[in-house]
């Protein structure tokens, strides 16, 4: 299921996003989700008051050229974040 | 009477806080320092309705009272300093009403620090578009707070803000955030012993990570022990506080909102986005961008700069001639007047730079500038934010570096400011164009591409090239663990507000004169002074030493006057230092003459062509052709041949490219990063790149 882009990630965290399941970090574009939890809790704090609170709506716009941030719609509004911000933020769908 | 109101304007990035306070300003505004912390403070004053006037201090842009970066942090210092004199009595909130619920939350932490807040919904008219209406009655009513609609890029509702400021305006009665049981006890110990107004107030003195500037040694202790007795860290609650604030504004928009936004209305944004920021096309748009930027500054600036230096130089020549003679008329002629041109000669340059930074600002384009460079400059250390500084510095290091402070990670920050002198300003042109000149024939390649301006061009590369590589060691070495994160808007697109480029090309253009005008102008009087006076009476009595080595040539009167010239800034202290310095110079091609142009070259790197033209006693700077024949005609008497052959012109441009030759740039690293160690750093290592790299180039081309 976490099939296309972004080899790396899969690489690092291979065996634990198994367990934990699917991030941003693994979401196509166009697709749509919503936040379950963090897995970073500094980062954490941050997103949240950025509107990543847990129960919104994520959906997933595009990346930046080199594949690497992100840009999502959360909140009513396009936030930007890197791969490895993005795949500290769980989502299900 | 009645005390001037000061009124705070805070909100989010981009939700329109510079044009209200540009609309309530307008020129009435300027900046100065808050006390004891050296961020910039954007301040005016505006005609309230009764005829009195009201004092507006434009905040930094920020999403919480938890500050990320330096300028976040000053409106948490702003506004928890109850005791302060610039203590604002009205904070004005503004938010975005097409994306209310994350200005709400900021709005939600300053109501409960305790001051008078008002909340300014802005963006109507796009409210309007998105098909976004909201009950005011109601959001005044839940936030017991007064709520001005209005619309800060026309004005509609100003008036009906400044009346509401006018009215007697109370702190909110019931904290919307109701602190946590287990921080009770701490807050109540803290507030008895330092006397602080409320709860939240107190509170945010236990979480915030940074400390307080503006606390006294002695209460910051005291903060400290509270925290310690208390198991309290800062931070401790943040999490936890804000999902509870979410949840009531989550609440109060359920029942606010009249009717959602349809958001239908970002389609053009979206769409532009799938252009501008695309694989390929994202990067070649912006290629085009900074290749129209780069033209401009260089194409567009010689008309006005042209002019400015013909006005000095009149200037100059019309004091000398209907002054007294005397040290002080020389003092201002050779000595102040240059030394103002020398900074108001800029003017154009940076303020087409910074014409165009606004505007991409403006237009949201610059947020996805960020974006797509974030990658690649993470390899060297640096962040996507990083190339705003990196472009300024083309025109200015100066502006350059005070545009850093956007970037929240330390490290990040300084090895920006460290590396950002190294992009070739500005002031490097006249000597790149006069030494490009004398080494590198008038010709092109292949019909189209002219050499000189492609050795122009590989010098810029060169400087950029030795920004990444630098940033790239310097991360390396700086051992700080600090997480860097980048969590930026991107902005929907909008057509930029020109009345607001106008104000931000005015108010960086003030801050370069005065920030590089202080030092410039004290430095050339020094410059001056070196150059004017030496021991002996060999400068009194230059003319009879020069007619008797020159009696039997037949020198014209101008000929005989640029000799005199020559001969006084030999045996001048400046002269002299020249001489001395010509060990350490001599293996990069160098003579003493050579030496003194370097040597004034470190208050100024445009110092260089001015010193070159007295040197080879020219009586005026302004005529290029005829520095750089006397530069092409001077002779190097150990080999006969001319002194600036390719080996040693090609390793001055080296050093020229690397060297830190620039007070001003020192000072503002120094009021930026708060210690001497960084500009000492930097002072360091690009003399050291620019010895090693003019060496090696002489040595082996010659």
């Amino acid at each position: 299921m976490h099939g296309t882009g972004r080899p790396y990630i899969f690489a690092l965290f291979k065996i634990n996003l198994n367990k934990l399941g699917r991030t941003i970090a693994h979401m196509k574009v166009g697709e749509m989700a919503i936040i379950s939890g963090f897995l970073d809790e500094y980062l954490s704090v941050k997103l949240m008051e950025m509107g990543c609170l847990p129960g919104a709506a994520v959906r997933f716009n595009f990346t930046a050229p080199l594949g690497d941030p992100v840009c999502i719609t959360v909140a009513g509004y396009e936030l930007s974040l890197r791969l490895e911000e993005a795949s500290t933020v769980l989502i299900i769908n | 009477m009645r005390k001037r109101l000061t009124v705070a304007l805070a909100g989010n990035p981009n939700s329109g806080k510079s044009s209200l306070f540009n609309h309530l300003t307008g020129l009435n505004q300027h900046t100065g320092n808050f006390p004891g912390v050296t961020v910039e403070k954007h301040m005016g004053t505006t005609r309230m309705p009764d005829g009195s006037t009201a004092q507006i201090i434009d905040l930094p842009g920020i999403y919480s009272l938890y500050p990320r970066s330096l300028d976040e942090r000053i409106v948490s210092e702003v506004l928890l300093n109850h005791r302060s004199p610039d203590c604002p009595d009205v904070v004005v909130v503004i938010a975005d009403a097409t994306n209310l619920k994350r200005g709400l939350l900021l709005l939600t932490q300053i109501m409960d620090v305790g001051l008078p807040t008002l909340l300014a919904l802005n963006m109507m008219d796009l409210a309007a578009r998105a098909g976004i209406s909201y009950d005011i009655q109601l959001l005044r009513k839940r936030l017991n707070i007064p709520v001005v609609p209005i619309n800060a890029r026309t004005g509609n509702g100003v008036d009906e803000l400044k009346q509401t400021l006018l009215r007697e305006l109370n702190p909110a009665e019931q904290p919307v955030f109701r602190i946590y049981d287990e921080a009770q006890a701490a807050v109540n110990e803290l507030r008895q012993k330092l006397g602080v107004d409320n709860d939240y107030e107190a509170y945010q003195f236990l979480e915030q990570p940074h400390g307080l500037q503006f606390l006294s040694a002695h209460d910051r202790q005291v903060v400290e022990e509270v925290r310690q007795r208390h198991h309290i860290f800062p931070g401790k609650f943040h999490g936890a506080e804000t999902i509870s604030r979410y949840s009531f504004i989550q609440n109060l928009l359920d029942e606010a909102t009249l009717k959602p936004a349809d958001e239908g209305w970002k389609k053009y944004s979206y769409r532009l986005d799938k252009v501008l920021t695309h694989k390929y096309w994202g990067i070649l748009i912006f290629m085009a961008v900074l290749f129209l930027i780069f033209q401009s500054i260089f194409s567009w600036a010689s008309i006005p700069m042209d002019l400015i230096d013909g006005w000095f130089a009149a200037l100059s020549n019309y004091l000398s001639h209907t002054l007294p003679q005397g040290p002080a008329a020389s003092l201002l002629t050779e000595g102040v007047i240059p030394g103002v041109g020398g900074i108001v000669i800029f003017v154009p340059q940076i303020a087409i730079l910074f014409a165009f930074i606004s505007i991409l600002e403006e237009s949201g384009y610059m947020a996805r500038v960020v974006f797509m460079m974030d990658k690649v400059m993470r390899r060297f250390g640096l962040n996507g934010r990083s190339v705003v500084p990196l472009m300024s510095g083309v025109a200015c290091a100066i502006p350059a570096i005070l545009s850093t402070r956007m970037i929240d990670n330390w490290k990040e920050r300084t090895i920006t400011i460290l590396v950002t002198p190294l992009m070739s300003c500005s002031a490097r042109i006249p000597v790149f164009t006069i030494l490009i000149a004398l080494i590198v024939p008038q010709q092109t390649l292949f019909g189209f591409f002219n050499l000189q301006g492609l050795m122009l061009m590989g010098l810029y590369l060169l400087g950029f090239a030795a920004a990444l590589v630098s940033a790239w060691v310097i991360s390396k070495l700086i051992k700080v663990k600090e997480r860097s994160y980048l969590l930026m808007e991107l902005p929907t697109y909008r057509l930029p507000k020109w009345s607001n480029v106008g104000y931000t090309i005015v108010d960086k253009t003030k801050a370069f004169v005065w920030e590089a005008g202080k030092i410039i102008m004290a430095i050339s009087i020094v410059l001056w002074v070196l150059a004017s006076y030496g021991p002996g009476d060999k400068l009194e009595n230059a003319r009879d030493y020069v007619l008797q080595d020159a009696a039997n040539l037949r020198l014209t009167e101008q000929g005989l006057e640029d000799r005199i010239a020559a001969y006084k800034l030999e045996h001048s202290y400046a002269g002299i230092i020249g001489k001395a310095m010509e060990p350490v110079i001599k293996p990069l091609g160098y003579d003493w003459k050579i030496g003194i142009a370097l040597l004034t070259s470190f208050a100024a790197r445009e110092v260089f062509v001015g010193t070159m033209a007295t040197i080879y006693s020219i009586g005026s700077t302004d005529d290029q052709a005829s520095i750089k024949s006397r530069m092409q005609e001077e002779i190097n008497p150990e080999t006969g041949g001319p002194r600036f052959t390719f080996a040693v012109g090609l390793s001055l441009l080296l050093f020229y490219t690397f060297a830190m030759q620039c007070m001003s740039t020192l000072a503002v690293v120094y009021r930026e990063t708060k210690s001497w160690k960084w500009p000492v750093i930097q002072l360091a290592y690009m003399s050291v790149l620019a010895y090693a790299s003019a060496l090696v180039a002489f040595q082996v081309l010659s």
